[in-house]
């Protein structure tokens, strides 16, 4: 079921909401426990919201689009009253005083329904959900591999029908990597386009919220609620917010798709370039124009991205010293003594790697040569970017060079893990918005995903050319055998 | 190797992070590795290209410097390890 499906049935009454939180309750006890994708369920909080949505529904009148329909938030997201983690162990007992803003609109539209909040990668830093501290999520394709990351356990909750639909968080491709992973739709909106107010801040240039759901109608359904400027995040833009629902016509005819050549060299998986080679055929079926074009500094992404992510998130991640909040070390005889052995204790592996990297490439007599640099290729990239687009209204790219692959074959080795990121990041360097959906399945009967990239702040094109492939192709139709 | 053991530990001690004897050894290697593979940036000439902070050119937000409650409010130490008469409380800084 999706938002749209359930709205409608809810509508006509044919169903109530509490009947149909019960019934994602019970596949998640049903399937929970193979798949790991919680880290805390809210069922009765859930029960509770749902006959809230009920009475909204007996009362008439104009039903909110997300009234009776249960959602999973990632656990870097914060919620009132309601443990957020980071799935770290420095935040194991933090309990947020106050919503996210995306939090507090998706509550605000009325008789919304949260079951909990999902696993992920260590303060989002990862690309499988297995830097996690509490537990390993599986994909529910195939539950000996992971789900991507590090959005993980919000794409295996949505894939498995663990909840309607979710919000992640995208920093390097951490909404679009899980959902291709997991054969469901993610979206990365344009930097800007919504608030990062209670979002625990990885990336801070990088970092944005977005949808991952069934289908494109779910993703402009959640974009509507969540987008538009916020006082409390001085980076939101005040751009006025389209109707994204109106964008969703299944025409693609005289569109103008780029396909950048620098995306299709060797090292993807010979599966997943046959996937993407049909997308593009589709597209020129529905009467789309593709055309190569080139972003010539794509192969400097991956470099520009880990030396930019590791130190703003060196410098955001210096507020865990178990000063205000979250894990203090109970053994420190000084002050200097607690902030070492709060932060030996609280942070994983992958996290200090990265604190590590990026309080290097700061540090005096490495920042020009580091982070200056990188800045500098930035620019390129967004130059790259300006002149695509002056060509071209949409980008088409893989999402990750191979599908989900097993559950601890990365792991020892970062430089490995961070380049099934390489197809996913130029979107975070640029701003721009980009969009993972479904095409199709791998002969394993794993999902493959495929991307689009448009301009900043052209959501609506790009949920347009979406939805015109997702009706046309039906794969978002499929669902894992679990 | 790029980046040797007592730089490692002199990171480490900026970073105010206290690492165990094999996380020492395990890093140099594979941050040595990592920071070799961005070196391909040199490759790129950069000479007067303007550095990209943000991708939207941001101005400065001012507002009417005035006290006003936080979406937060009275709640800010509801999460601190230890606290007293409304501050946090940390181990002895002065000996």
């Amino acid at each position: 079921m999706t938002i749209h499906e359930i709205r409608d049935q809810l509508r006509k009454r044919e169903v109530s909401a509490r009947e149909v939180t019960q019934a994602v309750l019970r596949r998640i006890e049903e399937v929970e426990e193979k798949v790991h994708a919680y880290l805390t369920l809210t069922s009765e909080e859930a029960l509770k919201q749902a006959e809230e949505a009920d009475r909204l529904l007996a009362g008439g009148g104009e039903v909110p689009p997300l009234t009776g329909v249960p959602l999973a938030i990632k656990d870097n997201l914060c919620t009132r009253g309601i443990r957020t983690t980071c799935a770290s162990k420095i935040l194991h007992n933090f309990i947020p005083p106050y919503d996210a803003t995306v939090v507090r609109r998706l509550k605000e539209s009325g008789g919304t329904i949260l079951l909990g909040k999902t696993n992920m990668d260590q303060f989002a830093m990862g690309s499988s959900t297995e830097t996690s501290s509490f537990k390993i999520t599986r994909n529910p394709w195939d539950l000996e591999r992971v789900p991507g990351g590090s959005s993980g356990g919000s794409a295996a909750a949505v894939a498995a029908g663990e909840c309607i639909a979710a919000l992640g968080s995208d920093t390097g491709g951490s909404i679009r990597q899980p959902a291709s992973h997991c054969g469901i739709v993610g979206l990365k909106p344009t930097y800007g386009r919504v608030s990062r107010f209670g979002l625990v801040a990885f990336a801070s240039s990088l970092d944005q919220i977005g949808p991952m759901t069934r289908d494109v109608a779910d993703t402009a359904l959640l974009l509507q609620i969540i987008s538009g400027k916020d006082p409390y995040d001085s980076t939101s833009v005040d751009i006025p917010v389209p109707d994204y629902e109106q964008a969703l016509i299944p025409e693609a005819k005289g569109l103008k798709v780029g396909i950048p050549k620098e995306y299709f060299v060797a090292g993807m998986d010979p599966q997943v370039e046959e996937r993407i080679r049909e997308v593009i055929r589709t597209y020129e079926a529905l009467g789309a124009l593709c055309q190569e074009v080139s972003l010539p500094h794509t192969p400097y992404a991956l470099a520009t991205y880990y030396i930019l992510a590791t130190a703003e998130a060196s410098s955001n991640l210096a507020r865990y010293d178990g000063v205000k909040y979250g894990h203090r070390t109970p053994e420190a005889k000084n002050l200097l003594e607690m902030y070492c052995k709060t932060r030996e204790e609280g942070f994983g592996t992958e996290v200090k790697r990265r604190i590590m990297l990026g309080t290097y490439t700061l540090s005096a007599g490495y920042y020009e040569a580091y982070y200056r640099k990188a800045q500098q290729v930035r620019t390129l990239f967004r130059q790259d970017f300006q002149k695509a687009f002056e060509e071209v209204d949409l980008l088409l790219i893989p999402t990750s060079p191979t599908p989900a692959f097993k559950i601890g074959e990365k792991v020892d080795d970062p430089l490995q893990m961070y380049l099934s990121d390489i197809f996913t990041i130029s979107a975070n360097l640029g701003g721009l918005p980009a969009i993972c959906l479904p095409c199709g399945l791998t002969r394993e009967g794993l999902p493959v995903g495929f991307q689009l990239m448009g301009r900043l702040f052209d959501e609506a094109t790009l949920l347009r050319a979406a939805y015109a492939y997702e009706q046309a192709s039906g794969y978002h139709r499929l669902r894992p055998p679990i | 190797m790029k980046i040797s053991r007592n730089e490692v530990e002199h990171v480490a001690k900026l970073a105010r992070l206290e690492l165990k004897e094999e996380e020492i050894e395990r890093f140099s290697h594979q941050l040595s590795a990592i920071l070799e593979y961005m070196d391909q940036l040199n490759e790129l000439n950069t000479d007067g290209v303007e550095p990209t902070s943000h991708v939207i050119a941001f101005t400065n937000v001012f507002r009417e410097d005035a006290v006003k409650q936080g979406p937060w409010g009275r709640m800010r130490l509801s999460g601190a390890p230890e606290e007293e008469n409304g501050h946090y409380r940390v181990p002895k800084v002065i000996e």
